[in-house]
């Protein structure tokens, strides 16, 4: 190696390092704020009750409303979104294959709406629900949460779905699957791990968006009891807390922050393991 | 139409956009017998095996015209099912590529492809396939393992016998042991020469010494075109042309 080889080698090395740590450090401040503000104020009676009067102003009462809706919103949302994703995926990858332009043509389209920022999607499911004259709702949250991370979940899933290699196709045709049988036989299996990721990446934006249930899941005090009324989520939760004048409130919002964080740690936790357990089988080439 | 021709190709071009890569193929493929397709990397071998089972449907890039007639059925205008014909050939690529599931569901999936249902029956078949292709004795404990821990000589030898599996009458493979150990390799030769009773073999190789010990028919293959093809004593024995000589003195390949 000359000496310049070696300088570039340092340097680069030394960048690479650099900003792992930068990042890393950037994290650990921002999980650390939140725990540090969020577990003074977490308590058993914040995750069990619901608002009571005067709640945002320092009055008893909890969260239980925006924990609930959440979930309910986001596990609504990315099942739906798996339900639709999954087939579009499998047809771009399985069916479309002699079809490599219209495939380009639709991975740039899904690129394209994965960029627009949610508050959009929000007044566009707005202005649906207008048109078929249906209120704030869990089902409208759904249903634009839905629309939202649908780009998400399906080119997460294509990219993953590009990686089967053409000779474990090729070597599955030759045995006279069809089509459906490559599809759901061959690679789901094969990217099992990585479509979870997908669900798991969906679910996490899903949960994590405030600005899509603004307007169309409303929000409300009473824990959501039906798809065709409000429901309170914890983003908006966190800023109605934030929002408020008292200190005590604000203290809240990181301890529900703390409890959004919980919530998307334990579903990646689960759907690891789950993605583990058809690892095995997964071929590496 | 020779009775003991079992695959008859004739006037086949393949195109890859401008790129002529096969030009003019006639070949005839004797029935029960060991063919090989002999030449050089980048020579279109395999493309041609591609050919044979439609794999090259999966390419759109390839424009494919001529004919293949297997017992006198041109498959590259068969109107019945593609997934059909395809089960006539077993396919050996040149690595393996086991199924993402396990040791037993590999060989399972390929028996209920060609309708076998009874759950006794596809035992009895996974445990005649896996001795077919001398793997048997090695995994009978670890069938319920995922194929993916074999080693790889064992795995290509899970492939031939997925392969044997779907009931073909030829077999096609491309190159099966280029990336085996020399022992593994021995297995898989050994087997084709034992399987050759039953099927039409068309095996890709650019190994001289494995073409001399397995073949019984050569064709030789240069830059996309037959040059040369008869038995394996007329071929490596007394080459008429130019270029299979030089290829058979080891001057190219």
């Amino acid at each position: 190696m000359t000496r310049s080889q070696k300088i570039e080698e340092k340097f680069f090395k030394l960048l690479m390092i650099v900003a792992t740590y930068f990042i890393l450090i950037i994290l650990a401040i921002i999980i650390y704020s939140i725990f540090e503000k969020g577990l003074k104020s977490i308590s058993w009676e914040m995750l069990t009750q619901v608002p009571q009067g005067g709640y945002y102003y320092g009055k008893g009462g909890g969260i239980l409303n925006a924990i609930l809706g959440s979930l309910a919103l986001a596990f609504g949302a990315t099942l739906l979104a798996f339900v639709i994703g999954m087939p579009v995926a499998l047809y771009l990858n399985v069916f479309l294959i002699r079809h490599k332009r219209v495939i380009s043509i639709i991975r740039f389209l899904l690129d394209l709406v994965w960029g627009i920022p949610s508050i959009v999607y929000g007044a566009f499911g707005f202005s649906l629900m207008i048109f078929f004259g249906l209120q704030t709702s869990l089902l409208a949250g759904i249903l634009t949460v839905t629309l939202f991370i649908l780009p998400i979940m399906i080119r997460s899933m294509d990219e993953i779905l590009c990686t089967v290699p053409i000779g474990l196709q090729e070597a599955a045709y030759s045995l006279g699957s069809n089509k459906s049988e490559i599809a759901f036989k061959i690679f789901t299996r094969q990217s099992f791990s990585g479509i979870i990721t997908a669900v798991l990446l969906s679910f996490g934006r899903g949960i994590g968006d405030a600005a899509a249930v603004l307007f169309t899941a409303g929000y409300t005090d009473h824990v959501p009891n039906g798809l065709l009324e409000p429901v309170a989520t914890l983003p908006l939760s966190i800023f109605f807390q934030l929002s408020s004048p008292v200190a005590e409130v604000q203290n809240r919002a990181y301890a529900s922050a703390l409890v959004l964080t919980l919530i998307i740690l334990i579903v990646s936790l689960f759907s690891r393991g789950l993605g583990k357990r058809y690892h095995k089988t997964k071929i590496n080439f | 139409m020779d009775q003991n021709t079992k695959i008859e190709i004739r006037d086949l071009n393949v195109f890859a956009g401008k790129t002529q890569i096969l030009k003019n193929i006639n070949i005839d493929i004797p029935k029960n017998k060991i063919t090989v397709i002999l030449g050089p990397s980048g020579c279109g071998k395999t493309t041609l095996l591609k050919c044979l089972n439609r794999l090259t449907d999966l390419y759109p890039e390839l424009k494919v015209s001529g004919q293949i007639l297997i017992d006198g059925n041109n498959i590259l205008e068969a109107k019945e099912d593609i997934y059909k014909l395809r089960q006539q050939m077993g396919l050996l690529s040149q690595r393996p590529y086991p199924l993402p599931m396990t040791i037993y569901n590999n060989i399972a999936y390929a028996l209920k492809l060609r309708g076998i249902k009874n759950r006794r029956e596809i035992h009895k078949l996974v445990m005649h396939y896996l001795q077919q292709a001398s793997l048997w004795e090695e995994i009978r404990t670890r069938l319920r393992e995922p194929a993916s821990r074999l080693s790889i000589g064992q795995q290509q030898r899970l492939c031939l016998a997925r392969g044997l599996a779907v009931n073909p009458e030829i077999i096609l493979a491309d190159e099966p042991t280029s990336a085996l150990d020399p022992i593994s390799s021995q297995f898989i030769e050994e087997t084709f020469g034992s399987l050759k009773n039953d099927y039409t073999i068309v095996l890709v190789t650019h190994v001289l010494r494995q073409a001399k010990r397995i073949a019984d028919n050569v064709v030789f293959m240069y830059l996309g075109e037959v040059i040369e093809q008869g038995s394996v004593e007329e071929v490596f024995g007394n080459p008429k042309m130019e270029k299979t000589k030089l290829y058979l003195g080891g001057t190219f390949n």
